[in-house]
């Protein structure tokens, strides 16, 4: 029926070879994009997408979908800073605070998905707008600066040739490994694969399908939590403002990584790879002179078409 | 309320005993009866409306009678849930192919029941023992004889009746006691369906009882040993394919024909 999609995994290659077509293609376009210094400003700049883009699977791969990512991470990102600046918590107790946040907004996703049985579009919609609404107000829309020491320590960086790696990029890379390893190695891990796959069978095999659901959007929220953490770490503030694009920008990381829309079918790692692609784009559109809301219309069609493409692979399968 | 006339050379396995289920104003379940003996595939069929499915449903554990009482081996067994008669070792094949289709054939074996490494922190963290499970599904396919090449290619590259094989399996691999069909052909071709009734044959060869709920009469007196027929609510009648005529079984469950009018011998 379809022996030749095991034959050449395209599921698996496609984002590389889209990834080396845009290195490529910026690469003639403009001077700086392979020197040491750029490709540093990408890897800090996909570490905080990379990480949304880490809890944003989780939930596709169900056949679910988090457009709330961004939002939440900006909340924790808010409630980290300003409970460290302004009522002078132990940074290291505020950073754990704005984690609690995110993962308790994930839990009450999950808990919408499973127990209110409310499709994941609709209940991430809302909480989409009542995270924003939340972190503006609470924030006062004042971005919180004059932050400690210890909550800047991840987007310090050491030097790799000539290229600056920062601690946040390592710790993204290792989070990516961890979630390879748990969904590939481990009954929960396939278990999660199993209910984006069909959640009926997952059922009858006797896998209780809503808490792997609950766990994953909480998971999901964890992650986006470490995201704030990265996100306030590169850019040395408490930003309200942080995470509009990154919504958009993770889902597309995702998509671009050849995760189904549709559940069950996907490696974590190609999110990795959607994710540099998306910093790519951005960073060579710069490079490039674009401006940051052209970017923003490019990565609108970037997504669609990643759907797109998404989609008629699986008319081939079906 | 019918005692069957050949006297019971097996045990009996499964038992239920005047079944009462009832949706609201409707009574699906009138007291039903129902018995499994041990190595026979047992077909239960009956017209739409017989209650063919709620009882199937009650045996399942998909849903709980509201009076009534199933024996297993003897024992009186109350099902909650599809997982508590699971537990008991009775496992359901479901006609809508219920397999995970992006996985592959091993992985949608051991779905839910996966092997883990041995070790203290392997079983914490739940690690899979993949290389065990490939053996042991490469083991059971044999003794099943399904000719499937390899096990570890995804279950929607199969046709459809080499993905029922893969469900009948898997059911045949864990269950203990009782293996029950619901409509396990139905969506099958004719080579298709008859590669799933030789599998059927094998399950029951190798000692378990299986329940077998279908609408295809040639399928069912193709391998049934004894016929099961559900009508207004209630057992009808128990027959014996070997004697008796399909239009003989059909008149009985559409109320045609009244079990007085059959010979005797074609009652098992």
């Amino acid at each position: 029926m379809n022996a030749s999609k095991r034959a050449i995994p395209w599921g698996a290659l496609g984002p590389w070879i889209a990834l080396a077509i845009t290195c490529l293609f910026f690469t003639v376009q403009t001077e700086r994009f392979l020197s040491g210094t750029n490709l540093s400003l990408v890897l800090q700049q996909v570490m905080v997408v990379g990480v949304l883009a880490i809890g944003q699977s989780l939930i596709i791969l169900t056949a679910g979908i988090d457009l709330s990512c961004g939002m939440v991470m900006a909340l924790g990102g808010v409630v980290m800073t300003k409970f460290a600046v302004d009522l002078g918590l132990n940074p290291y107790l505020a950073l754990a605070c704005g984690l609690g946040v995110a993962v308790a907004f994930g839990l009450l996703n999950g808990l919408l998905v499973t127990r209110m049985k409310l499709p994941p579009f609709i209940v991430t919609l809302g909480t989409l707008n009542i995270a924003f609404a939340i972190t503006q107000i609470y924030s006062e829309a004042q971005t919180i600066t004059d932050l400690p020491e210890a909550m800047t320590v991840l987007g310090n960086t050491f030097n790799l040739g000539s290229t600056e790696v920062s601690y946040g990029t390592v710790a993204m890379l290792a989070l990516y490994a961890l979630a390879w390893f748990v969904l590939r190695e481990t009954a929960p891990g396939r278990h999660l694969y199993a209910v984006g796959n069909n959640p009926e069978a997952a059922r009858l095999t006797g896998i209780n399908v809503d808490k792997v659901l609950v766990i994953v959007y909480a998971l999901a929220g964890l992650f986006y939590g470490i995201a704030a953490m990265l996100s306030v770490a590169r850019t040395g503030v408490g930003d309200p403002n942080a995470g509009q694009t990154d919504n958009l920008d993770a889902i597309t990381a995702v998509v671009l990584g050849g995760t189904s829309l549709f559940g069950g079918r996907g490696i974590i790692l190609g999110s990795l790879v959607g994710a540099v692609i998306v910093g790519v784009f951005r960073n060579g559109l710069t490079l490039m002179g674009v401006a940051s809301v052209y970017q923003t219309l490019i990565t609108g069609i970037l997504v669609i078409l990643a759907v797109a493409a998404d989609q008629m692979s699986r008319k081939g399968v079906r | 309320m019918n005692t069957p006339h050949t006297p019971a050379i097996e045990p009996l396995v499964m038992q239920a005993k005047g079944i009462v289920k009832r949706y609201g104003q409707v009574t699906a379940l009138d007291g039903t009866d129902f018995e499994l003996r041990a190595g026979e595939i047992l077909a239960v069929i009956g017209d739409n409306g017989a209650g063919k499915s709620s009882l199937i449903k009650t045996l399942s554990g998909a849903s709980v009678p509201d009076e009534g009482e199933i024996l297993l081996d003897g024992q009186a067994v109350h099902f909650k849930s599809p997982i508590d008669a699971r537990r008991a070792g009775i496992e359901t094949v479901y006609q809508d192919l219920a397999v995970a289709p992006a996985m592959s054939i091993a992985e949608n074996l051991f779905l839910g029941r996966e092997l883990c490494k041995p070790g203290w922190l392997a079983q914490r963290l739940r690690l899979l023992d993949k290389k065990l499970m490939l053996q042991q599904a490469i083991a059971r396919m044999n003794d099943l004889k399904v000719g499937i090449r390899s096990m570890t290619q995804a279950v929607e590259t199969l046709s459809g009746g080499q993905r029922q094989c893969v469900a009948v399996a898997r059911a045949a691999a864990f269950a203990q006691h009782v293996v029950i069909m619901d409509e396990p052909t139905a969506a099958l071709g004719v080579k298709e369906g008859n590669m799933v009734l030789e599998l059927i044959r094998r399950v029951r060869d190798k000692g378990l009882p299986v329940i077998l709920i279908s609408h295809n009469m040639p399928h069912v007196f193709e391998v049934a040993d004894r016929i099961h027929i559900q009508r207004l609510g209630r057992r009808a009648a128990v027959v014996n394919p070997k004697v008796i005529s399909m239009s003989d079984t059909v008149a009985v469950m559409t109320g045609a024909k009244t079990v007085d009018e059959l010979p005797a011998e074609a009652l098992a």
